[in-house]
């Protein structure tokens, strides 16, 4: 019997070594850069540019910062995209499917609709009183989910049509994988936009937890690693591991005590309909105003204090460097996982010495996503004007029952004066 | 579907072996099915050739199949959505099994534990939304209910997290594309089972009309599809399933608009169908009892002038119902079989027959469920754009979360709203 390049499982059963490597990447470092380092050795002069990038990128991050919510949300926009291009290059390295018909729009098309579909919901909650004076807007807002779906089956048919005879696995493959990967990045980037909305301080307080675990780790196991930790990074240790959650845990505390002063980290990112402008100003929740809790003996006996002044917000701040120590360095488990699998050293080399922007936010994903739920599921209540908004658009007769079991649970709660004729 | 398999075991019972069949890689075989034919069914038809042989089991079944469904629809909405959970469960295998077939892994470790895991998660998640909003005061009454509903998103998160640091745990040194895809496999798998089985789930609770209805048309455009192909059929379709041709296709969507107008008119008139299932807390029960809603109180319309000469009426009474059912049936007959393509496009792409042999003459749960699955998102999305709006007990479930000063302000605009409207006689009259 022929055993041809496609039978069954073949493509995908030969073990991993003999998967032909994808070619390494090529060194994309800037000219400069290289003739300023040219003295030292290959060790110092990796160590260098890395250097110089991570301070480069931090001061991207903080210039970012400096100019607002909306260059944030499109600075994640343009993050999305990058990512969702790099994984699906390697898709195509992986199955040599540069050229299959239809695909490679078929991918941004998809991307598009998907993008549409989660920017329509938060257009519709966030800027409600920009939508209402705009009538195209309006009929887009209400029927945004019929449109959606429409956009997404007319890129599934599309698919169909486009299946050729030779190829229908490959195009399978790259199908399924083209959605895990909006699955990942979209709903992701989706979420993190959310978080920022609430307020900029549950943007940036994990994200930088994130990044202070990954150089903490990495500090803590340069000067004391010992024991490896997991067999798919060989680099890891025990001791970075510890170190890096219990240096994370200490940071993340003292920075929220930090941006809980101001206003402008702290407020809910709100449009302004007169001034056509993001807006981060309100009176600040309770979780950003000082209280004195009781230090627990065991520790005031190491710290001498009876009491503390702290914001409640640095509790739930431990919470989340807890989960950045301890959980995210998991998704860049995954993220090593998936590279050894497809032989790749780095997802791009859009970073010199960094690799590919993937590479950097491999962590944050989880990240993202557990901030979301513990928003939505300890802090937040759901949003009162788009409440007041699906109360108005219900049916007469629903209305006044509704008003009516709204109105006996506030007199019972007090909140209410009942009325005089009882 | 019909077609596809019918051309299928023609090739099987004119040629000597199964893998002489047609394929577009050559060499490796498909994978054997045993036949599960009940016995009793065997020796009753041992006379007739193969082909009619395999026509009768068909049609036994297809019978069968009918009249269960008629049955469970019988036994009411409970049973309904048990069985919806079983044909969810049973499709996850299969496409699951099919993974295992493609990839030879059997044997990974811990991948079988996990696969199930991923499906409880995502079911846990999406059954406690379900019953958080539709049994929202049975769970108030229980308090570990209670808890469960409150941190909902985050316990389901927390134990889908579970699943994901069991599997980085888990990858194996020389297994790890195997490890990925498998992976892939499963997430893909539960996105189009599990979340449609769910959409499903809440067209249903919307009325048993917008379950029965939408999965009849599908099944009502396969058939007229099949019967006008084999009587009038000679241009070919698409290239992905050669017996599919225009003539039974065009056939089919204009008897799927007419079988769909035909029953939406029948079942409109029964409350038990079109009223929402509710959950009542005195008898502990589903109810489907209510003042029917304005789509399902008969109406005149006018006809208009190009039918009224062909029709003879000047006006007819219809439900505004049967109106939705056009756009419904248009769906199942026009786009309902892009599914079927998508479906038969993966069985050849995995060189399989049938995703599995459950049904005897059928081939898997899957191979009848394929067009299905589009119907059910679009009937879901059409009831969220175009009828129901808002859950009222959702609101008033959302509004108790609130903070007192935000429950008076929405409180104080509704009572405006609602004077305003005339809806309140006076402000004091409230």
């Amino acid at each position: 019997e022929v055993y041809l390049e496609e039978r069954l499982g073949e493509l995908d059963l030969r073990s991993d070594s003999d998967v032909p490597d994808v070619p390494p990447p090529t060194d994309s470092t800037p000219e400069i850069l290289k003739r300023a380092l040219s003295g030292l050795s290959a060790r110092w002069k990796n160590w260098w540019i890395r250097g110089i990038l991570t301070l480069a990128m931090i001061s991207v991050f903080f210039l970012i910062i400096y100019l607002g919510s909306f260059m944030l949300m499109l600075l994640v926009l343009s993050i999305q995209v990058k990512c969702y291009h790099e994984i699906i290059t390697i898709g195509y390295r992986v199955y040599h499917s540069y050229d299959l018909p239809w695909f490679r729009s078929l991918s941004w098309y998809f991307l598009l609709c998907v993008n549409y579909f989660f920017y329509g919901e938060t257009v519709a909650d966030y800027f409600a009183t920009f939508v209402q004076r705009r009538e195209q807007l309006q009929f887009l807002i209400r029927y945004h989910r019929f449109i959606s779906f429409a956009l997404y089956l007319t890129g599934f048919c599309m698919f169909v049509l486009s299946l050729v005879k030779k190829h229908y696995r490959l195009q399978f493959y790259m199908f399924a994988w083209t959605h895990v990967t909006l699955l990942i990045t979209v709903t992701q980037s989706h979420l993190v936009i959310q978080n920022l909305f609430e307020g900029m301080i549950w943007f940036l307080v994990p994200i930088s937890s994130v990044i202070c675990n990954d150089i903490t780790a990495y500090i803590f196991g340069f000067f004391f690693g010992r024991t490896p930790l997991i067999k798919l990074s060989p680099k890891k240790t025990w001791e970075g591991f510890i170190g890096g959650f219990f240096s994370t845990v200490v940071f993340g505390f003292i920075f929220s005590y930090f941006l809980a002063q101001h206003q402008y980290f702290v407020c809910p990112v709100e449009y302004n309909s007169e001034t056509n402008r993001f807006v981060t100003e309100c009176e600040p929740s309770e979780l950003f105003q000082m209280k004195k809790y009781s230090v627990p003996p065991l520790l005031q006996a190491v710290l001498g204090w009876e009491t503390v002044n702290m914001y409640p917000f640095q509790m739930h701040s431990i919470a989340l460097s807890t989960f950045a120590s301890l959980i995210g360095p998991f998704g860049g488990f995954f993220a090593s996982g998936f590279k050894r699998a497809f032989k790749i050293k780095d997802f791009a080399d859009t970073i010199p010495g960094h690799g590919g922007i993937m590479d950097r936010f491999d962590c944050q994903y989880l990240m993202a996503t557990f901030v979301h739920v513990y928003i939505t599921s300890f802090i937040r209540g759901p949003n009162p004007s788009k409440l007041l908004k699906q109360l108005l658009i219900l049916q007469p007769e629903q209305q006044l029952s509704v008003y009516k079991t709204l109105k006996s649970h506030l007199v019972e709660k007090g909140i209410l004066q009942p009325s005089l004729r009882g | 579907n019909l077609q596809e398999s019918e051309s299928e075991n023609k090739l099987d019972g004119e040629t000597a072996s199964d893998s002489e069949s047609k394929s577009e890689f050559g060499g490796s075989p498909p994978v054997p099915t045993s036949d599960d034919t009940p016995e009793v069914l065997n020796r009753a038809l041992s006379n007739l050739s193969s082909r009619w042989k395999n026509w009768w089991v068909r049609g036994i079944l297809t019978l069968a199949m009918i009249t269960f469904f008629f049955i469970i629809i019988y036994l009411g909405p409970m049973v309904l959505m048990t069985i919806v959970m079983c044909v969810q469960i049973k499709c996850f295998h299969e496409i699951i099994t099919i993974g295992y077939n493609v990839y030879h892994s059997y044997d990974l470790p811990w991948f079988r534990t996990l696969s199930w895991y991923f499906l409880l998660c995502v079911n846990y998640f999406f059954y406690g939304e379900t019953v958080t909003d539709y049994f929202f005061t049975l769970v108030q009454r229980e308090e570990p209910l209670r808890i469960l509903s409150k941190y909902h998103r985050f316990i389901s998160f927390a134990l889908y997290l579970t699943g994901f640091c069991m599997f980085v745990l888990s990858l194996v040194k020389k297994h790890y594309r195997l490890q990925f895809y498998m992976f892939g496999w499963t997430h893909v798998t539960l996105l189009i089972v599990v979340t449609q089985s769910h959409l499903i789930i809440h067209n249903l609770f919307e009325g048993m009309i917008w379950f029965i209805v939408p999965i009849s048309c599908v099944i009502c455009n396969d058939i007229m599809a099949y019967m006008f192909g084999f009587f009038f059929g000679r241009t070919p379709l698409i290239k992905l399933s050669p017996k599919k041709t225009w003539e039974g296709f065009i056939g089919g969507f204009f008897a799927t608009v007419l079988f769909g107008l035909l029953l939406s008119y029948v079942m409109s008139g029964y409350r038990c169908f079109t009223c929402p299932v509710e959950f009542n807390n005195d008898s502990n029960s589903f109810t489907v009892d209510c003042e029917p809603s304005e789509l399902f109180q008969l109406q005149e319309y006018n006809i208009p002038l190009v039918l009224q000469s062909v029709v003879g009426w000047k006006t007819v009474r219809m439900y505004p119902f049967q109106i939705h059912s056009i756009a419904l049936s248009t769906f199942a007959s026009l786009i309902g079989p892009f599914g079927g393509f998508f479906a038969s496009g993966f069985k050849r792409a995995f060189k399989i027959k049938d995703f599995a042999n459950t049904i005897p003459g059928h081939g898997g749960i899957m191979d009848r469920f394929d067009c299905q699955y589009l119907m059910a998102t679009f009937v879901n999305v059409y009831i969220a754009s175009f009828i129901r709006g808002p859950n009222p007990s959702k609101l008033i479930q959302q509004f108790l979360t609130l903070r007192p000063d935000q429950q008076l302000h929405i409180f104080n605009t509704l009572k405006a709203h609602l004077v305003d409207k005339g809806m309140l006689g006076s402000l004091e009259d409230a």
